[in-house]
């Protein structure tokens, strides 16, 4: 069976509470997910008392200021602060998005859970082992393949031609669909999940792209590609407003008509 | 430590089938709707009509042919999604394996003998030598 529940030595258990300083004023509680590799022992759920005025507006603001101000051993990954480099992906309030994007005032009550990217690998704290899913971003050839000779200038595309790939250039890889996706949660070994299955229809949608049929060769499996039961998780959460569902039913729509 | 060895992911290369289902499922699923439709309301027809009534419907060659179509369907349609549920959640290759026969045969069982009964009905003389009645 599928694993439903998380193996004994990976159950958190509950961890410390930092409090506020007395006094302090709109305290927010976030009670985020723990674990470090080099000491054994259970992840745990530490909950960090934080007064709003402390820090900026958004989550990744509290957490930057957590581990600045309050636990400097608190690990997550972060760059750009601003949706663009898809570092700082994470499940907030039980729902992956970027703290970087995500602000304070959208969070349900006073009270957050955030904890790393669910289903995967934990390397330490919010930090999710994303091995497997570049694999699988790597193996859908995520680059122009032709075959006539390059000519003298650039490759030309209509300016409709290229309208088809809005909604499909914008992923910044952050990895919010896939680990949101059940589907990717049960068969991750075997389903390429939305993220790399986007990427793979932007290419298949791109006119200027000369190995459409390799493509659908490669995708055409009961699980690479057939996992996806439109679920429609992944276009939920995506944090940059994409489809990857649609993108999946295209390439479903490509393969059935090749195949009649 | 529970990383993974980057060295040892592989992503697994295509069967190169599965297209084929997919469409199959789609197909069984619109041919679906009308057999549906119409089996639920001959159904509706039919109740309360008593014995006679029934078989009597059942001989009209139409009634037989749409009642095999709608059951061996509804079998088939039923064994590919049954199908879908054990390779989504069943990782064990034994168990796995396993269950995707027991599903076939089962499937395959309730066709066979939906069938049969049809067939007997339909091809038979009248109500009264049916079943020795």
């Amino acid at each position: 069976m599928v694993q439903l529940t998380l193996p004994k030595g990976s159950r958190p258990t509950q961890g410390k509470r930092w409090k506020a300083p007395e006094g302090a004023k709109d305290v927010r509680e976030f009670k985020v997910y723990r674990y470090d590799p080099e000491n054994p022992g259970n992840p745990r759920w530490d909950v960090y008392e934080v007064p709003a005025g402390d820090h900026g507006p958004m989550v990744l603001d509290a957490l930057i200021h957590i581990k600045n101000e309050i636990d400097p051993t608190l690990t997550f990954r972060r760059s750009c602060r601003e949706g663009i480099c898809g570092s700082c992906a994470m499940n907030i309030d039980g729902r992956n998005t970027l703290a970087c994007t995500k602000g304070c005032d959208e969070l349900s009550g006073d009270k957050a859970t955030i904890a790393p990217l669910p289903h995967m690998p934990v390397v330490k704290d919010l930090v999710p082992d994303l091995t497997l899913f570049y694999a699988q971003y790597a193996s859908i050839m995520p680059y122009l393949k032709v075959e006539t000779p390059d000519p003298e200038k650039e490759r030309l595309q209509s300016p409709e031609d290229r309208a088809k790939l809005d909604g499909l250039y914008e992923c910044i890889l952050c990895a919010c669909c896939s680990t949101s996706c059940p589907s990717y949660w049960w068969n991750q070994e075997k389903y390429l999940g939305p993220a790399a299955l986007l990427q793979a229809y932007r290419w298949l949608a791109d006119t200027r792209d000369e190995a459409t049929e390799e493509r659908l060769d490669d995708l055409e499996d009961p699980f690479k590609l057939y996992r996806c039961h439109t679920i429609m998780n992944c276009a939920q959460v995506c944090p940059k407003g994409l489809n990857p569902a649609k993108a999946i039913a295209e390439t479903k729509k490509m393969l059935a008509e090749r195949e009649l | 430590m529970s990383r993974i060895d980057a060295a040892r992911v592989r992503v697994p290369k295509a069967a190169g089938h599965g297209a084929g289902t997919w469409i199959k499922e789609r197909v069984e699923a619109i041919a679906l709707i009308p057999l549906s439709l119409w089996a639920f309301w001959a159904a509706a027809h039919l109740a309360g009509a008593g014995y006679q009534a029934m078989v009597e419907w059942l001989r009209q060659p139409l009634n037989a042919v749409l009642l095999a179509l709608f059951v061996l369907i509804s079998v088939d349609h039923m064994r590919l999604g049954l199908r879908v549920v054990v390779e989504d959640y069943i990782h064990r290759p034994g168990n796995k394996a396993a269950l995707l026969l027991l599903n076939l045969f089962v499937c395959g069982l309730i066709g066979a003998l939906a069938l049969f009964a049809i067939l007997k009905v339909a091809l038979s003389g009248p109500a009264n030598t049916l079943f020795g009645a």
